[in-house]
């Protein structure tokens, strides 16, 4: 009896043994669709049935100081890495922790995404992507500083204080990772900033605002000479 | 880092602006970027497909060979393209991979075919991605194992006997592998037919025979003729006993082999003999002696090294261990269960048969089984109710384990098909690749006895046959060796006549001849005078075809002595082992591997490609490579 059961499932298993893999992987592929339309309806359809076009080539180029050919060289990689045309926050994170193995850069990231995100709806469309990267480049010196500002900003109220700054500058030392040389200390990150507020709170007041800033940097020479040393990145 | 990643790289450095006002020490100077950042389209034409990619889509991956400046080589000026000569096909997944960042897996190429393109294209299998990645790995998994087994079985079962085995070794492997040498082979159908003797004998014995004169009894043909039982039951144990210590002798690991199934089993086949013969004719022990006997039927068991479809059935219940354990604890459980139950729903029944859970033991298997010989029956509703389910449960729990076990054995059955059809294709391919080799062998050779090399000054080469101009580079290869060695190609027939000679002993005045000559080629074949030996010694020599006999002969070789006017190189033949390796001689820069010198049934002796000095035993190795320079 129970030979004639075993032969019977054997023929059954035996009549479809190069399609076993195909029905699991079509059965997986299956359960996963079932699984994201029920679970994510919202969420998962958004971003790709979202597909951003940027504005034109023209307007781009009147907008920013690119040209043509580095606007092409540009979108077509943006374009390969986000077919859909916009970058979200947890791509980003992504992308920048590849660049930094040895730390932590979410938290960096994420200020960045920011001050990237013009819209703050959550993705960074091209025209952001390349207005940015037009002042950082190919901006002046005032306009650089004026989005370091914006960067170190976090609530956007137009005045830095002492918080804003710990978090931003914990975050520049999370990057780091733990393994440094000299270690990191307690107050490092307390001292850096201290030094910060020393150099570019001018009236004291425990907060340092956009001319301020501006001013102080102005008159310290290493960061304008270090302004200069990115133009050639692209 | 991914390819993308490449592409955030200048805006991550851009973004670095940020950390300026932080900075405590100023910033680096950035690295001088001196090659044109100019986008341009490259053309890639893959035997005769012409692809066309942005120049930055390949140098995403620097270090393979598209992305690196190695594609140079393959730059073709007058089309302005890079061509190459591989599968188009494949090529299209390698682009895609480039482009995309994400290599995948085509099902319907072969594993090794892919493979072999991405080690052209320098690119790493690892990064192969998630969606193809488990077919990869197992469709790579799947043609090692069998690329394994092949060789395995290849080497294992016909791999030669090293020429320096000692009768242990060789009694061992004729014992493993009967169908290696005749006597191994009698041995083995002589111990199978007293396998089957003894066992019919076993069974027989027990038949009733017609009674002796004068006595109404009927008895057991065993106890009428118990002479003659007796008799064949000890020429049967004789030959098991010996064959048991001729085992155990020639084993090569003695402990190994004793703790294994087959020498358990032919131990308990013929131990109730002895102890049979040691005990008394004692009443009380003798029932016990009785039971002994039992353990004769094991001699069935022997049958297994006979018989490749028992050891497929015990490496089939071996391997499916598991299923085969939960099998038992489930029907256990069940049964332990259904009896408890069985037995209290019968416990008010009169002169019931359920007298207790154990005996409800009995009832709960033959019903689980679907056997229901009906010598225990339920009576009561409730009892024939639980009955029922007792049946139905029954099916279920045997038919789960059993299409487990069933598929293993069919696994493992063709798993050893397709062993006996490798072998048989290996010896096709084998004999086919030795003819090719021996067609450049005596193509070479012939070209010499034409006098290819000496006459190379006078004008009189031409009316040598046409050969290709490949044909001429590799007997100018040849010939390098010959010189670099200062040793000569010879064929087989002349090594090996050369070889029966020196041992029948011819060697007074041949050798001296012999030895006056430049250039031996062995501690025994002579390079000019080989035709003169022939024709004196052809008569004579019959090559031995047995493997084991020629290298008996080719082992007296080793210790002739040969000692006058010989070069360096030659002086060493007497450390000579036919199994030497390259490394003694660094002249042989070239080394032309041999035919596998100890090809499995076929008996001839190498074609002398290099005899005797560059000989290898690694024949597999040399297989595949020789298959190569045949196709050069």
């Amino acid at each position: 009896m129970g030979a004639v059961v075993g032969t019977l499932a054997m023929q059954s298993r035996q009549r479809r043994p190069s399609r076993e893999f195909e029905t699991h992987q079509t059965r997986q592929h299956f359960s996963s669709l079932q699984r994201s339309n029920f679970d994510k309806l919202d969420d998962d359809f958004e971003p790709s049935v979202v597909c951003h076009r940027p504005e034109a080539l023209e307007q781009l180029e009147a907008q920013t100081n690119f040209n043509k050919k580095e606007l092409q060289v540009l979108y077509r990689g943006f374009k390969n890495e986000c077919p859909s045309g916009v970058v979200s926050e947890e791509t980003f994170k992504q992308i920048y922790s590849q660049f930094f193995p040895h730390g932590d850069s979410s938290t960096y990231a994420h200020y960045l995404f920011n001050s990237f995100d013009s819209t703050h709806n959550g993705s960074i469309k091209f025209e952001d992507f390349v207005t940015a990267l037009s002042i950082l480049l190919r901006g002046s010196t005032i306009e650089k500083l004026q989005w370091t500002f914006n960067l170190y900003d976090i609530n956007g109220d137009g005045y830095i204080n002492k918080e804003e700054m710990t978090d931003i500058v914990k975050a520049i030392y999370d990057m780091m990772g733990r393994f440094t040389y000299p270690a990191l200390k307690t107050d490092t990150t307390k001292q850096h900033v201290d030094a910060f507020f020393q150099k570019m709170d001018k009236n004291r007041d425990g907060v340092v605002t956009l001319d301020e800033f501006i001013l102080s940097c102005q008159e310290d020479a290493n960061i304008m000479r270090s302004l200069q040393l990115f133009e050639n990145v692209i | 880092m991914a390819a993308g990643v490449a592409t955030w790289l200048p805006f991550a450095r851009a973004a670095a602006v940020g950390w300026l006002p932080l900075a405590k020490k100023s910033m680096p100077k950035p690295p001088v970027d001196k090659k044109s950042r100019n986008d341009e389209i490259l053309f890639v034409n893959v035997s005769g497909l012409r692809f066309q990619t942005w120049k930055n889509t390949l140098d995403r991956y620097p270090d393979t060979l598209l992305g690196s400046s190695e594609k140079e080589f393959f730059f073709n000026e007058d089309t302005q393209e890079y061509f190459f000569d591989r599968d188009p096909e494949m090529f299209r997944h390698i682009l895609n991979f480039y482009r995309t960042g994400k290599l995948h897996y085509p099902r319907q190429e072969c594993i090794q075919a892919f493979d072999e393109e991405l080690a052209f294209y320098g690119i790493v299998p690892d990064i192969i991605g998630d969606c193809c990645m488990e077919e990869y790995r197992d469709r790579k998994k799947e043609n090692q194992e069998r690329l394994a087994e092949d060789t395995e079985a290849e080497m294992a079962t016909d791999a030669p006997l090293p020429p320096h085995s000692t009768r242990r070794e060789r009694l061992w492997r004729a014992f493993e592998n009967p169908h290696t040498s005749t006597m191994a082979l009698v041995f083995y159908y002589v111990t199978g037919f007293f396998i089957a003797v003894s066992v019919i004998a076993n069974v027989v014995e027990t038949v009733p025979c017609r009674p002796l004169k004068g006595s109404k009894k009927e008895l057991p043909c065993g106890e009428k003729y118990s002479l003659a039982f007796f008799c064949m039951d000890t020429a049967c144990v004789l030959i098991f006993t010996f064959e048991y210590l001729m085992r155990l002798f020639a084993a090569p690991s003695r402990c190994k082999f004793m703790r294994s199934v087959m020498s358990v089993i032919d131990v308990v086949a013929i131990m109730p003999y002895y102890i049979g013969l040691v005990m008394p004719e004692n009443e009380d022990v003798s029932g016990a002696f009785v039971t002994l006997r039992v353990f004769r039927v094991f001699r069935i068991f022997k049958f297994s090294r006979h018989s490749q479809g028992l050891r497929i059935l015990g490496y089939t219940l071996k391997s499916c261990a598991s299923e085969l354990g939960f099998l038992l604890f489930s029907l256990t459980m069940a049964i332990i269960i259904f009896a408890t139950v069985m037995f209290y729903a019968e416990k008010g029944t009169k002169g019931t048969n359920f007298s207790s859970i154990p005996a409800s033991f009995w009832y709960t298997i033959v019903t689980m089984t679907t056997l229901g010989y009906g010598d225990m029956v339920p009576t009561t509703i409730a009892g024939k109710i639980f009955g029922s389910i007792c049946s139905l449960s029954g099916v279920l729990v045997i038919a789960l384990p059993v299409p487990v076990i069933v598929s293993n054995f069919s696994r493992i059955y063709h798993q050893n098909q397709r062993a006996d059809k490798m072998r048989a294709q290996q010896k096709v391919r084998l004999a086919r690749i030795r003819l090719a080799k021996k067609g450049t062998t005596n193509a070479f050779l012939q070209y010499k006895e034409d006098g290819g090399f000496q006459d190379r000054d006078s004008n009189g080469t031409l009316c040598l046959k046409n050969r290709s101009s490949f044909e001429h580079q590799h007997h100018h290869l040849l010939h390098c060796l010959e010189k670099t060695t200062n040793h000569d190609f010879t064929d087989e027939l002349t090594y090996s006549e050369m070889c029966m000679t020196e041992s029948v002993g011819y060697r007074t005045s041949r050798s001296t001849s012999i030895s006056s000559q430049q250039g031996m080629t062995t501690s025994c074949c002579p390079r000019r005078s080989k035709r003169r030996a022939i024709r004196l010694a052809n008569s004579t020599v019959s090559v031995s075809r047995g493997s084991v006999q020629e290298l008996d002969t080719l082992h007296v070789q080793k210790h002739s002595p040969e000692p006058q006017s010989r070069s360096s190189l030659n002086a060493r033949t007497e450390d000579l082992k036919l199994n030497c390796d390259d490394r003694d001689f660094t002249a042989a820069i070239i080394s032309i591997p041999t035919p596998p010198a100890n090809t499995p049934d076929e008996s001839l002796p190498p074609s002398p490609a290099i005899p005797g000095i560059l000989r290898n035993s690694r024949a597999t190795a040399y297989t595949h490579e020789t298959v190569k320079i045949s196709s050069l």
